[in-house]
Formats: C-alpha cells, structure tokens, sequence
C-alpha cells in the first residue's frame, strides 16, 4: 500500500468522517465514492494536509505519518498533489505564475520563470495534457485550467494524485480527454485517487473502488467492477417501509408548473406538480437542481415559463410567488432561509405580514403563532426568545419549514434539500408536515439527494442528471425491490 | 437589545472612553499642559453656558447624521454621504426660508423650511439607494462622489443666488422660520433629534418596517426568500437615512445661522459616522455617542485658551478608535465565555 488512512474529522457538532478508510496499491487508480455528504471531500483534504483530522492515521509511502503535523506542505513533501473541485488558482496569474506560487524560483530579487514554463509544457506535452503556461487561469477553459493544476502537481514531484470530482466542472469531451490522461499517468506509475460520484466514470477508469456512506468506509471493490453493486453500497440499505400515502387524483389540478425552465447548470426542464402529489426530484448535486428551486421561489431569472396554480409567475418577484400560494425551503437554510442573530419568533413571522399585521407587529399574534409553530413540529427549545443561532441544525430546518409551511392560501411547495444534516427525529417531523401540506391539497416538490427520503415520501420521483429530466417512476414502480437500483443508475449516468 | 448586548456595549463605551482621556493627558503632557487641571476646567466650563449651548447644538446636529447612519447601517448599507445630505438640507433650508416672505407666521414657515431640508437630504440619499438597487452601484462609492457633487453644487447656487453681494452669507431666513433658542446656539431642533430618536426606536423595534430593514441587513437572503422585497427597503432606508442627515439642517440653519453660509455643517455628516458606531447602530446608543462626541467638540472650545483645540479634535477620532477595538476584544472575551 503506498496510501492507507483511516481518519475522523468533526466540524462542529457536525460530524463529517467517522473513521473513513481506504488502502490505495501504488500505481492504481482508485476511485473514492459516495452519496453528498458520505465525507468523500473530507477524506481527501485531510489526507491532502488541507484540514487537520481529529483522530485517526495516516501511512504514505509505508511511513507512519504524524498527524498532529500533517500539512499541506507536509503532504507535498511526501508527493502528494491535490487537484480541488472547483480548481485552487489564482485566476489573473498566468498557469507557471500560479504552479510556483510559494516557491517562487529567483534570479537576485527577480521571479525567474522561464525555465519552469518550458518544464511545463513539456511535461505536459509528455503525458497528454498539453498546458500553455504563460495562458491566464481566467481565460482559460475549465477543463485547460484543471490539466494546468495537474501538470504542475506532478512537476514539483506528486507520485500520489488526489482529484477531488475533476469531471465535475468538465465538458463531456474534456472528459473524455482527462480520463484517457489519467489512465496512462497510472500506467506510467503515478498512483491516483478520483473522488467522483459517476459510476460510469469509475468503470471506465478504476481498478479498485472505496465506498463511503455517512463519513464511514461501507464497501470496498476490485475490478472488474460491477455499476450496479457500487450503486447499492453507495445508497446503503433497505427500501424503507414508507407511510401509505393517499394518491392524488389523476384529475387533480396541476398547481406547479414548468415548461422549458432553464438556468445555469439547468439545461431545460417540463414538470408538472398535482394539488396533493408530492414529486421528487432525485439526483446528485450540481445536476441542475439547485437552480430549480432557485428558478420556482424567483431568487433567479430563468427562461420559460413557471406557473403557480394557473397564474404565469414567470417573472414575478419572490414575494409576489409566495402571495400566489408558494412555500419555498431553501437548501442552505443558514443563509436562505435565517436570520440566524434573531430570535425563534422573529425568524417564524419573518415575511409574514399575515401574522405580523401590515404596519404595527402585532406581538400578541407573532407569540402566539411561535407558540403553535413550536408546538407543532417540537422545536426545541421550546422557547420563542431562544436566538436561531443557537438552535441545533434540525431544528433551525424545523423553524425554516414551520414558517414556510404555515403559510395561508398554500398551494405549491418546494422543498429543497429538506433534510439535509438533520437528525433522525427532525426527519419524521418534517417528513410529516411535507405530507399534511399534501394531505391539505398543496402539490409538494422535494428535491433531495437523498433516494431514501424520496421513496419515503413521494407519489413519483423524477431523475435529474445534466439539467435535464431524464427518467420517471410512479406509484408501484417506486415499490418494487428494484427501484432503488434503477434510480441510482439513472443519477449516476449509469443506464 | 438584549442585556448582554446593551452591558458590552456600555463596558465598550466605558473602556473606550477612558482610553481616550488617557491617551489625551499623554498628548497633554507632550504638550506642555496638565492634564488635570484641563480636564476639570472642560468639566467645570462646558457644564456651563455659553459652552452648554455649544454642547447640546453640536449634539443635535451629530445625533440626526448619526441616526442616517446607524438606519443605513441597521439595513447593512454603509451611508458615507450624510455629508452631501446634510449640505443638501442645507441649502434648500436655506433657500426656502429665503424665499419665504418675511412675514410668513411660524406655523407656515417652520414646516416648510423643515420639509425642504428633510425632502432635499432625502433626494440624496433615496439617488444612493436606487443606483445601489438597480444598477449595482456600491452606495460608499457614489455617496463619497454625490458629496462632492452636492458640495460643489451647493457653492456654486449660493454664490449665484444666495449670496448677500460682497459677504460670505446669504440673505437672511424668513423670521418665522426660526427656532427659538435653548442657551447660546442650542436652540429647539434639540427637540426635534431627541423626537427623531424616538420614532427611530419605535420603527425599529415596533413595526414590520423595522423588522424588515433589520431582517435585509442581517440575513439579506433569507429576507428576500422569505418575502421581503429588499430593493425597496434599501431604497426606502437610503431615502429615509438621507432625510435624517438633511433634518440636521434645521439646527444649523433655522436654529442657529439664519442663513446660508459656506462650508455650514462641514465634517458633521462625516462625524455622523463616528456616532453611529459609538453608538452601536442602536437609537439610544446613537444618542448618547452624540452627546459625548458633542462634549468633547464644545469642550475643546471651552478650553481652547489652555490647549490647541486641534487636540481635542484628535481625542474625537481617538475614541471611535478605541470603540473600535474594544468592541472586537469583548466580543472575542464574550464568545469564549460562552456569552454570546
């Protein structure tokens, strides 16, 4: 083994990697998978010596490595080179300027450069990732600007590549290009690790596969490589036992609708929510679905056109969506859905001119309704004047979908990421009040990278992969015991 | 504001106060003078007319382009040009009083000189907030250059219109547009800062108005998800900051000058700023900065025959300085004590 760690990191309460392990064999290319949050970025920066891990340990290149003074530069030494998700440059420097930043060579007080730009690009040249070194990072292409990073890891002496998503930001052609690079850096010995989440990719590219499932090591696998046993270990367990959940009609009036919706990552989407239908929208993260929920609360313009209950909102402000009967959770519910310094009561009538009165806030009503709101989905505290900031990350989501949900005249809802980082008990809570909204007639959208929620709780999933819609399951499809495999290959690209 | 809040801003108030009168006697020292004796006669003089005038003007003045501020600021929007809508205010006060004929009664000319300085500091500011809202436009970038615009602008209409031909001020306000006096300069626009500091604290801690400009300058985003439409709460704090610094007009012109007169009310729009901090952006915090910041403006008058008044003048930035830094330790003391 050149690589074996098994580390733990918490931030916070938040417990991000329990124990992660992988063993990587010196010149494989090893793939590091797993659903969003399993701790696969984690993983990668503790070993990088970009974050401290808490406990664990950490053998490169068969030495013991402590890790009390594992750094970056720690790690470089012992020839590990990391290439970050959304890249680590500086954009208005050229490629050589930021491959020798920190190590400028010099010539008297002058940068002397020219001789690392002509390493680079032959280097480059060599391995099949031509670089132009005297390019600026910000004119280039992502995917010209990621092979810079590349070339100059393995320059100042990586033997050990750590990629963290690469494909991530990529063009399907660049792809293409990368993992043919990458296939024959590992032929010529360098080891590499690729976390991805793209089983198409791991087959292509991975002789061995470490799965992770909530911040621990779940699976491990050796080529050859089977999609669709990687799929199951990265969703993990049962198909959970959902509460039978009353079908809509299949006349209910349609309360949400999208045509053409596009926007960034979202190429174009057509849907259709029915009062009383909760829909949810599977996929893995950065496929478009943030900029869907975005697109439907109004928080960005988008193309196309969005219908609430009938009413063309298409470019009516959020307020004006929520007045026509919109609820919107926001995925990052620290930054988009609290006023984190404020207390429990001010975030519940936050925009609520029902509860607060028009001009004067009536406190009596703002007390009363954080009474009932708490009361309702068991915030704890149960105490309105407790500041949100305080409050545990569940139940900061409970305050969020309390008011959001308690909205008069509800319609449609969507809910993004609903449960994202919250315990098991704020789940129920919530799952349930996402079905009573139902219950009462509003037509509920549940964006979740989590397939297990989505089986839980809705009438019909849909798969986004690429910005685009591109698979469907309903009502005793979603029961049976293939489902859950069919839906994980649609995310990943695999079928 | 929560106790906690109000004891570490009253422990940084305190801390940076004395900061200040320690790092005053050392200059005092340097200079040759006693800082003793000078501080007790600062005590004993400004306590006294007609220094105790001097103090309340000064402190009216700087609690209203301070209350612009600290609006600004609740809403996080940084109001560089209280500057600019005060000289605005001043102009149309001015103007408007000029115009007025001289017989115009009290009950007239008093709204009306308070409604131009108020409608023309507001203009200013509402200008910043709507570059801000829909052109991106950073309100401390065009609020430094409508300073300089509205000065400039203010000058070159004074010297064409207002001017009395040959003197450095202009024609004299309708008499009826004069506040009466409460001591040498201080005069009844007192009453209208302190009215202005009560209906701020009202606004904010009362009404939905209140609730949304706190709730956009705090969690801008999750305001705007929750339904609050933030570029018109900019606009409307922008505007309504702008006729707060402008309102300041009415100490300097209809209570105290009578006129136009160039540079008017020069540095308080700028001072504004170091009110608001002191005071934390909280109303009553902005009130009592004002008095404090006045003191030591009227009190470096008081003593001017002891020390330069140039000192005195330092001792002002000193303790927005001190302010400053206290803040930032006893947040840091109160994090780690598990306080805050």
């Amino acid at each position: 083994m050149i690589l074996s760690a098994e580390l733990s990191k918490a931030y916070g309460a938040c417990v991000s990697l329990r124990g992660g392990r992988i063993d990587v064999r010196e010149g494989t290319v090893h793939a590091l998978v797993g659903e969003n949050g399993a701790g696969k970025s984690t993983l990668v920066k503790l070993i990088a010596g970009l974050v401290r891990a808490d406990a664990g340990s950490l053998t490169v290149a068969g030495q013991a490595r402590d890790l009390a003074r594992w750094d970056r530069a720690a790690a470089r030494a012992a020839g590990i080179g990391l290439v970050q998700q959304h890249g680590a440059s500086a954009g208005v420097l050229s490629v050589v300027e930021n491959a020798v930043l920190g190590v400028e060579p010099r010539r008297g007080p002058l940068l002397a450069l020219d001789a690392t730009a002509r390493a680079l690009a032959a280097l480059g040249a060599k391995i099949g990732l031509p670089v132009d070194p005297w390019a600026t990072v910000d004119a280039l292409p992502l995917g010209a600007a990621q092979r810079a990073e590349i070339v100059a890891a393995l320059h100042f002496g990586a033997r050990i590549l750590l990629l963290d998503e690469p494909t991530a930001v990529l063009a399907p052609s660049e792809v293409d290009g990368l993992l043919a690079a990458l296939r024959a850096l590992a032929a010529a010995g360098t080891t590499i690790v690729i976390v991805t989440h793209k089983l198409d990719e791991v087959r292509a590219l991975a002789d061995e596969v470490t799965v992770l499932r909530a911040g621990a090591t779940v699976a491990t696998f050796v080529a050859p490589l089977e999609t669709s046993a990687i799929a199951q270990a990265m969703v993990g367990g049962d198909v959970p036992v959902a509460a039978p959940l009353a079908a809509p009609a299949a006349d209910a009036r349609v309360v949400l609708e999208l045509r053409g919706v596009a926007v960034g990552d979202l190429a174009a989407v057509d849907l259709d929510v029915r009062a009383g239908e909760i829909v949810g929208v599977a996929g893995v993260d950065g496929n478009g679905q943030r900029e869907l929920a975005l697109a439907i609360a109004g928080l960005v313009v988008a193309r196309g056109r969005i219908a609430i209950a009938g009413r063309d909102v298409t470019r009516a402000s959020p307020a004006a969506r929520l007045a026509a009967g919109l609820a919107h959770i926001a995925e990052d519910r620290q930054r988009g859905g609290l006023w984190l310094e404020a207390s429990v009561a001010t975030n519940l009538a936050l925009g609520r001119t029902d509860i607060t009165g028009r001009w004067r806030v009536d406190r009596a009503a703002v007390q009363a309704h954080a009474r009932a709101r708490i009361a309702e989905l068991d915030v704890r505290p149960p105490d309105a004047a407790a500041i949100v900031r305080t409050l545990s990350g569940g139940n900061q989501q409970k305050v969020v979908v309390a008011r959001e949900l308690s909205r008069p005249g509800l319609v449609a809802v969507v809910a993004s990421q609903p449960t994202r980082g919250v315990d098991l008990g704020a789940v129920a809570k919530i799952h349930g009040r996402l079905r009573a909204a139902a219950a009462s007639g509003a037509g509920v959208l549940v964006i979740s990278a989590d397939l297990d929620e989505l089986l839980a709780l809705c009438h019909r999933i849909v798969v986004v992969l690429r910005g685009r819609l591109v698979g469907e399951r309903a009502g005793e499809a979603l029961r049976a015991p293939d489902a859950r495999a069919g839906l994980g290959a649609l995310m990943t690209g695999a079928a | 504001m929560t106790g906690a809040r109000l004891r570490s801003g009253v422990e940084a108030a305190a801390i940076a106060v004395l900061v200040s009168v320690a790092i005053g006697s050392a200059l005092m020292l340097v200079a040759g003078h006693a800082p003793g004796g000078v501080w007790l006669a600062m005590l004993a003089r400004t306590f006294e007319e007609p220094y105790r005038g001097e103090w309340l003007f000064r402190s009216t003045g700087l609690a209203l382009t301070g209350l612009s501020v600290a609006l600004a600021l609740d809403a996080g929007l940084f109001n560089i040009g209280a500057e600019g809508q005060l000289t605005a205010g001043v102009l149309a006060c001015a103007a408007t009083g000029a115009a007025l004929p001289a017989g115009t009664p009290a009950v007239l000319a008093v709204p009306a000189c308070l409604l131009a300085a108020g409608a023309a500091g507001a203009a200013v500011g509402g200008l910043i907030g709507v570059l801000r809202v829909t052109r991106g436009a950073h309100e401390v970038i065009t609020s430094i250059m409508l300073n300089l615009i509205v000065g400039g602008l203010a000058l070159w209409l004074g010297n064409a219109v207002l001017f009395v031909p040959g003197a450095t001020t202009g024609y004299a306000i309708a008499p009826g547009a004069e506040l009466p006096p409460l001591g040498s300069a201080a005069n009844a626009a007192l009453v209208l800062s302190l009215a202005a500091v009560g209906a701020m604290w009202w606004l904010r801690e009362r009404t939905t108005w209140g609730l949304a400009w706190r709730a956009v300058g705090a969690a801008p985003e999750a305001a705007r998800a929750a339904g609050i439409a933030v570029g018109r709460v900019q606009v409307l704090v922008m505007t309504g900051a702008g006729a707060l610094a402008g309102l300041a007009a009415a100490n300097l012109v209809m209570g105290h000058k009578h006129a136009f007169e160039e540079g008017l009310g020069r540095g308080a729009g700028l001072l504004g700023i170091s009110v608001a901090l002191l005071g934390r952006v909280h109303p009553v915090g902005v009130l009592v900065a004002a008095l404090l910041l006045g003191f030591l403006s009227a009190g470096g008058l008081a003593v001017g025959d002891l020390i330069p008044k140039e000192l005195i003048e330092m001792l002002q930035g000193v303790v927005v300085l001190a302010v400053a830094a206290t803040s930032a330790w006893l947040r840091r003391r109160d994090q780690l004590a598990g306080v805050a």
